[in-house]
């Protein structure tokens, strides 16, 4: 005998458990309907311990379960937030435990312009400016002539090669220590801020590169982590950030002290160059060499004027000073030729203007220019004659004078 | 601490005092011997000066953290 309910299956339908019916629905789902994109609002969204996500997209009319596994959503480079608007690209399916339909979304973009990228810049931008690590106050300047500069970036890459090639032509004084990290792939942020934590615990650095050289904006992504920035921010030495060339501007290059295009530039903003050291000694060589000679001229004349026995001193002290000039002379030689006859040249306006000042400066120091009614200066008893008027020349005026009678 | 920072630093300073001589001479009230002294100090500083520039050689190193903990700073092959 059978019952005669109508909702009873008949002799011969067995019923289905509970999962047969989901599976079933879910492998017809998963076979018929190739991946889509939708076009929604984040709403609900959850992380989980496991790394996954959890949220729902929702328009107007109707909402649609997500999930994000792990691995696909490691790659999204900004956590989303209720309320942005996103594509969303994966296979529809029906979640067995709750008997849900819902989306496993693979990819997800923002529709914002600049995508997710612009999302997280934006986000750790504003982070970082609210704790006044873009103020532009904070900018500190380069030491001019660094005995250490710390290279953090790949020992592997040509960041590493082309710094030290221009700190090999333009300063060889200097000591470069690298700190190794991987600039991209996902461990690079922590390997980048590991490496900067440890540049920061090393006494001797006096300036810090921080950079890799150009790739796309997915390789460059580790500049922009907040964490990468900050510790950057935190150097207790200057900073100089060299980051590829392709993006426009990198968190790293907001918070570093100085920014340069690429490693080689940052190369040289850290260190001098020797050949304009060079030219800078030969200028002060002609400047040493000139001031030198003009005062020693001018002692030479002012001790004529006293007494003759005084020349020979003189004398023997010009010609010590020559023979050092000509020292000075040998070293500007070495320098660049056209940079010295620069140095020489101002050199030798220098010395004009104090030859022009000379006589003045002998007399203000009390000493006096006998000349007579024609001008001819007066330099022996001989050239006085007994009663003869002649004139005085001293610091601020002449003096109108007249030899005593009987001299 | 290696050569060449030492080397580095007291370029520095040979150029500052270079200009403070360059100054002191150039306002000619010293007496003689005082300017010459400075003279042939300022021609033995470019001297030095130059042969440091001229005998640099770059020297490259690695930051590690060691087992201990402390950081330490191995030479590289350049």
């Amino acid at each position: 005998m059978t019952l005669d309910l109508p909702f009873a299956p008949g002799p011969r339908e067995r019923p289905y458990t509970v999962q047969e019916v989901v599976e079933g629905a879910r492998a017809v789902l998963e076979r018929v309907l190739p991946p889509v994109w939708v076009e929604g609002e984040i709403s609900n969204f959850k992380t989980y311990p496991s790394g996954h996500w959890y949220f729902s997209l929702k328009d107007p009319w109707a909402q649609l379960r997500c999930v994000m596994f792990r691995t696909d959503a490691r790659r999204v480079p900004a956590q989303p937030s209720d309320g942005l608007k996103v594509y969303a690209r994966g296979e529809l399916s029906v979640g067995t435990k709750r008997g849900e339909l819902q989306l496993i979304v693979r990819q997800l973009l923002a529709t914002a312009e600049g995508g997710f990228y612009a999302v997280a810049l934006e986000r750790a931008r504003a982070a970082l400016e609210k704790d006044g690590l873009l103020d532009p106050a904070r900018k500190r300047a380069l030491p001019a002539f660094p005995r250490c500069v710390g290279v953090v970036t790949s020992p592997e890459g040509a960041a590493w090669n082309d710094i030290v090639a221009v700190a090999r032509r333009r300063w060889p004084l200097v000591e470069l220590v690298l700190i190794g990290a991987r600039v991209q792939g996902e461990d690079a942020p922590r390997e980048l801020g590991r490496a900067l934590a440890l540049a920061n615990r090393y006494e001797g650095l006096d300036v810090l590169i921080v950079g890799r050289g150009g790739g796309s904006k997915e390789d460059l992504w580790a500049f922009n982590d907040e964490q990468v920035a900050r510790a950057v921010a935190a150097s207790r030495v200057p900073t100089i950030s060299a980051v590829g060339h392709e993006m426009d501007v990198t968190l790293t290059d907001l918070v570093a002290d100085t920014r340069a295009p690429t490693p080689s530039a940052a190369a040289e903003k850290a260190v001098p160059d020797r050949h304009d050291v060079q030219r800078q000694l030969a200028a002060l060589a002609a400047h040493v060499g000139a001031a030198a000679g003009r005062r020693v001229e001018l002692a030479g004349a002012a001790q004529r004027q006293t007494a003759g026995r005084m020349e020979i001193a003189a004398g023997r002290r010009v010609a010590a000073v020559r023979q050092v000039l000509g020292e000075a002379e040998l070293l500007m030689a070495a320098g660049c030729a056209s940079r010295v006859a620069a140095g020489r040249a101002r050199a030798d306006r220098l010395g004009a203007a104090l030859e022009a000042l000379s006589p003045l400066k002998v007399l203000e120091r009390g000493f006096a220019v006998a000349r007579d009614e024609a001008g001819r200066v007066l330099r022996r008893v001989a050239e006085f004659g007994p009663g003869m008027p002649f004139r005085l020349r001293v610091a601020d005026g002449e003096v109108r004078s007249r030899v005593e009678a009987g001299t | 601490m290696s050569a060449a920072p030492r080397e580095a630093a007291s370029l520095q300073a040979d150029l500052e005092r270079l200009e403070a001589i360059v100054r002191a001479l150039e306002a000619n009230d010293l007496d003689l011997d005082r300017a010459l002294e400075l003279f042939e100090e300022g021609v033995g500083r470019l001297r030095d000066a130059r042969e440091r520039l001229g005998t640099a050689e770059l020297r490259l190193r690695q930051l590690r953290e060691a087992a201990d903990g402390s950081v330490r700073a191995d030479d590289l092959e350049g």
